[in-house]
C-alpha cells in the first residue's frame, strides 16, 4: 500500500499541541515532517511534563505528540540560519505555525512572504482567537478558550458551577481541522497548482465541536443549556435515562433507551415521574435519582447482564488499567511500540484510522532537537 | 473555488459520527447526498434534544445535514438498489456507519461497490471496529466514554465519573474518517487509485486521550487522579482550575504560585515557593485560592491578572459570548434556508481557506426532497447499471 501522503514535505513551525498534533496525523499518514525547532530550547513542549515524566532531556508528552518526525534546529533571528530555512520552504510542500499574529512577519515568512519562496505551498496557521477583534492578542490556552466558549456549563451537574472537560479538547480538535484544511488544500493545489494558505483557530473549533447544541440554543429562543441536578447526568440536553450510575461495586452506563422497558427490566418503580415518554425529559432528575437508588442494589455485573439481554445501550464504566486490558484494545492493536534506541522503547498509541485495511504502526521515536540538520542540509542541498 | 468542488460524495451514514463527515466534506465544496430509508430517513431527523423541533425535524438533524441532499429509496426493493448502484457508479466517495455485516447482507460492501467503480473511496465507521467479538457492540458516545476512562478525567476527585457533556466520542471519530477521506482524495488526485478508510469510535476514543494513556502505559500503571475541588486537568498542578468570584467565575491556566501569591495579595500562597509544590501540594494551594478569590469580583481579577501576562479569562455562557465583540469577529453564525423557505440558523464550517469562510445557504433536506433531480441527472431507467457506462 502506497500511504496517502508519501512524498508530501511538511515544514512544522508550531509548538505545543494543536499545530504538533496535525504533524502527527499528517506523518502517520505517509508525509515526511520535519520540526522547525529554536537551538538549545526547541519545542517549548520538550520541558512541558505531566507528573514530571521524561525521557532523557525531553518530556513524554512531547515525545507523545512528536513521534515519526524529524528536528531541523535554527535560529530564525540569525540571517544565515533563515537563509538555510527559505531554501528548505522552496522545497516542502506544507509550512504550519501558531505564533501570535504579527511574529512572522517581523520575522519574514508570513505568507506573502513565504509565496515568493515558493508559489506552491500550503501555508497553515493555528491562532487562539482568529486573526481580528478585541481577543487576537490573548493566550490560545485550551482551558482559557473552554471558559469563554461556553463550553464548561455542559459537563457536570447544576451544582457544580462551570465544569472544564478534562482534556486538551479545543486543541485537539483545532489539530484535526488543521489537519481536514491542509490534506484539503493539498486536493486543490493538485487542481490549481498555486498555493493554499489554511487558517484555524481554538476558538472556532471550540464553537464547531458544540455545533449541534449551539444550532439548537440559536432556534429554542436562545435557552440556556440546563444540566441536570443529579450527580452522574451525562448531557444537559437528553432526557433519562442518559447518565452514569453508581452500583454495589463499580459503575455502569446508560445511553438513551425507553424508560418503562428499562424500568420494568430491572424492577424499578418509576410510576411516581413517569406517565408519557415527554416525561423522560421533563422529569428527568426524578427520574435519574429512582433509577440510582435501584442500580445501587446490586452489581454493575448484575445489571449489565440484564439490560444486554435486552439489547439496552448500556456498558460498564471503566477506569484505564481496565480500558487497556479490554479485548479489542489488543485485537484493534491501540497500542504501539516505538524505538527510542540503546534497545529501548516506549509504548503509546497509534493513528486512529486504517487504509486499505491496514493499520498505519510507525516506530519511529520523537528527535533531539536538531537531529536531522545534517542530512537536510544534505539531501535538500541548503547552503 | 472551494476544494472539493466536483466531487460526489454519496453518504449512507445516520445520527451523528459519519454525517458530521459528510458536513465537512459538503463546506469544502462537495456535493453530498444522503441515502435515507424510505418514510424514515435519517433516525436522527426525530432524534430530539430538550424537545426542540424544528420545521417537524430535531434541532440537531438541522445542524448535521444542512449543505446536503436526500435521496430516499428503500435498499430492499432491487429497482431502488439499481438506481443507488447507478449513483455509486458515478460517485468518488461513498461511506456508512451501518454495524458490520449489514453493508454484506444489502450488496454494498466494498468488494461490490467496487464492481460497480473501481476506484471509488469506500469509508466505514463503526463503533468497536470489525474484528473481535464486541463488533456488533451499539457504538454510542456516552457507553464509548465510559469503557475507555474518559469519564474521569473531569471533575472532581469526589465526582464519580463524569461524562464529557458532549458528543464528543461520534465527534472525533467523524473528524477522523473526514481525514481519511480527504487522504485518499488526495491520492486519487495524484495517482487515480481508490482506497479504503476504516474509523471506529473506539480507536477515536483512545486516541482523543494519546496523552494521558501513554502517560499511563510509561508510569507504572497510575491512574488520574483529579483534585479534590476545582478540578480540570487530572495530570496538572495548581493553579489550573476554574474559580469563584465574588460575582461569577474566573479561569486560571498555568501559572507560577508565587507570583500569583504577589499579584491576588494573597499571604497563605506565598508559603509555596518551591516549583514542585505546584502538582504535590495542589489540593491545598487550590483550596487557599477558592477561598480567597471569593473576596473580589471576576473583572478586578482580570484586571490585575491579565497586565502582567498570567494565562486568565473570563467564563462565559452563550448568551454573554455572543454579546462579545471577540464572537462577532469570528463571524461564526450563518443563516441557511431550506427549499421550502424555512429558515434557521447554526454555526459554520472553522476552517478557512485562502481567507475565505466556507460558508453554504443550503439548509437540511427534507426526506427525499431530491429523489427527482437525482434520478434525472444520474439514473439511466432504460440501460440499468452495466450499459449507463
Amino acid at each position: 500500500m502506497r500511504k496517502p501522503l508519501e512524498g508530501i514535505v511538511v515544514l512544522e513551525f508550531c509548538q505545543f499541541l494543536a499545530g504538533p498534533s496535525a504533524g502527527l496525523k499528517l506523518a502517520d499518514l505517509g508525509a515526511r515532517v520535519i520540526k522547525i525547532e529554536r537551538p538549545g530550547k526547541g519545542d517549548a513542549c520538550r520541558q512541558l511534563a505531566i507528573k514530571n515524566l521524561f525521557i532523557e532531556e525531553d518530556s513524554l508528552l512531547f515525545h507523545t505528540i512528536n513521534r515519526n518526525k524529524e528536528s531541523y534546529a535554527a535560529d530564525l533571528k540569525n540571517p544565515e540560519d533563515l537563509k538555510l530555512i527559505q531554501q528548505l520552504i522552496a522545497k516542502a510542500d506544507i509550512m504550519t505555525h501558531n505564533f501570535r499574529p504579527g511574529v512572522m512577519e517581523k520575522i519574514g515568512l508570513d505568507y506573502p512572504a513565504v509565496q515568493t519562496l515558493n508559489p506552491k505551498i500550503i501555508y497553515a496557521t493555528v491562532t487562539g482567537y482568529g486573526n481580528e477583534g478585541p481577543w487576537v492578542n490573548k493566550p490560545g490556552q485550551d482551558l482559557l478558550i473552554q471558559s469563554v466558549s461556553g463550553m464548561s456549563y455542559l459537563t457536570g451537574s447544576k451544582e457544580d458551577g462551570p465544569v472544564p472537560f478534562g482534556l486538551s479538547v479545543t486543541d485537539i480538535m483545532c489539530g484535526n481541522h488543521l489537519t481536514q484544511g491542509i490534506i484539503a488544500a493539498l486536493i486543490k493545489r493538485a487542481k490549481t497548482n498555486k498555493s493554499v494558505l489554511v487558517e484555524v483557530s481554538l476558538l472556532e473549533s471550540a464553537l464547531d465541536v458544540q455545533f449541534e447544541v449551539l444550532t439548537t440554543y440559536l432556534n429554542d429562543g436562545g435557552q440556556l443549556p440546563e444540566r441536570s441536578a443529579v450527580k452522574g447526568s451525562a448531557h444537559a440536553y437528553l432526557s433519562a435515562p442518559y447518565s452514569t450510575y453508581e452500583t454495589s461495586e463499580g459503575y455502569i452506563a446508560l445511553a438513551m433507551g425507553d424508560l418503562k422497558t428499562i424500568a420494568e427490566l430491572i424492577g424499578c418503580d418509576i410510576s411516581p415521574a413517569y406517565t408519557n415518554p415527554a416525561d423522560s425529559f421533563e422529569n428527568r432528575d426524578e427520574l435519574l435519582l429512582l433509577l440510582g437508588q435501584k442500580f445501587r442494589e446490586n452489581t454493575s455485573q448484575h445489571w449489565l447482564g440484564l439490560l444486554e439481554s435486552k439489547d439496552i445501550w448500556c456498558a460498564p464504566v471503566l477506569d484505564y488499567k481496565a480500558a487497556t486490558d479490554l479485548d479489542v484494545f489488543k485485537n484493534m492493536e491501540i497500542r504501539q511500540q516505538l524505538d527510542l534506541g540503546n534497545g529501548s522503547s516506549l509504548y503509546t498509541t497509534r493513528i486512529p484510522m486504517q487504509i486499505d485495511g491496514q493499520k498505519l504502526f510507525a516506530r519511529k521515536a520523537a528527535p533531539k532537537i536538531g537531529a536531522d540538520n545534517d542530512r537536510i542540509n544534505l539531501e535538500f542541498e541548503l547552503k | 473555488m472551494k476544494p472539493l468542488e466536483d466531487y460526489l460524495v454519496v453518504d449512507f451514514s445516520q445520527f451523528l459520527s459519519g454525517p458530521s463527515a459528510s458536513l465537512r466534506l459538503a463546506d469544502m465544496g462537495a456535493r453530498v447526498i444522503k441515502i435515507e430509508r424510505s418514510g424514515v430517513g435519517d433516525i436522527c431527523r426525530s432524534l430530539y434534544t430538550s424537545n426542540v423541533i424544528m420545521n417537524g425535524e430535531s434541532s440537531v438533524f438541522h445542524a448535521i445535514n444542512r449543505n446536503k441532499e436526500s435521496f430516499e429509496v428503500d435498499l430492499k426493493n432491487p429497482e431502488d438498489c439499481k438506481m443507488v448502484r447507478e449513483l455509486l457508479a458515478k460517485a468518488d466517495v461513498m461511506m456508512h456507519n451501518f454495524r458490520p455485516g449489514v453493508m454484506e447482507r444489502l450488496g454494498f460492501d466494498y468488494a461490490s461497490v467496487q464492481e460497480l467503480n473501481k476506484d471509488i473511496i469506500y469509508a466505514s465507521l463503526s463503533g468497536y471496529g470489525v474484528e473481535g467479538k464486541g463488533k456488533g457492540k451499539p457504538g454510542q458516545d456516552l457507553l464509548l466514554q465510559s469503557v475507555t476512562g474518559l469519564t474521569w478525567l473531569s471533575g472532581n476527585a469526589d465526582s464519580g465519573p463524569v461524562a464529557m457533556g458532549l458528543s464528543i466520542v461520534d465527534m472525533l471519530a467523524g473528524s477522523h474518517l473526514a481525514q481519511g477521506i480527504l487522504a485518499c482524495l488526495f491520492r486519487k488526485a495524484i495517482s487515480g487509485e481508490g482506497g479504503r478508510v476504516e474509523v471506529s469510535m473506539i480507536e477515536s476514543a483512545y486516541d482523543f486521550q494519546f496523552e494521558t494513556i501513554t502517560t499511563f502505559m510509561n508510569d507504572g500503571g497510575a491512574l488520574p487522579e483529579r483534585t479534590a475541588k476545582n478540578n480540570a486537568n487530572a495530570y496538572l498542578g495548581a493553579p489550573y482550575g476554574i474559580y469563584k468570584t465574588a460575582n461569577g467565575f474566573v479561569s486560571l491556566a498555568m501559572g507560577s504560585v508565587p507570583v500569583l501569591a504577589v499579584l491576588l495579595e494573597c499571604e497563605a500562597l506565598q508559603a509555596f515557593t518551591d516549583p514542585a509544590e505546584a502538582f504535590t501540594k495542589r489540593d491545598e494551594i487550590k483550596t487557599i485560592l477558592a477561598e480567597h478569590l471569593l473576596s473580589r469580583d471576576t473583572a478586578c481579577w482580570l484586571g490585575v491578572l491579565e497586565p502582567a501576562d498570567i494565562w486568565c479569562a473570563d467564563v462565559l455562557n452563550w448568551q454573554q459570548l455572543m454579546e462579545h465583540d471577540g464572537f462577532k469577529a469570528l463571524a461564526m453564525i450563518q443563516e441557511v434556508e431550506m427549499k421550502d423557505g424555512y429558515q434557521y440558523q447554526t454555526t459554520r464550517c472553522p476552517i478557512r481557506i485562502d481567507g475565505e469562510l466556507l460558508t453554504s445557504a443550503k439548509g437540511s433536506p427534507k426526506l427525499g426532497q431530491d429523489n427527482e433531480e437525482i434520478i434525472n441527472q444520474f439514473v439511466n431507467l432504460k440501460t440499468g447499471i452495466h450499459e449507463s457506462q
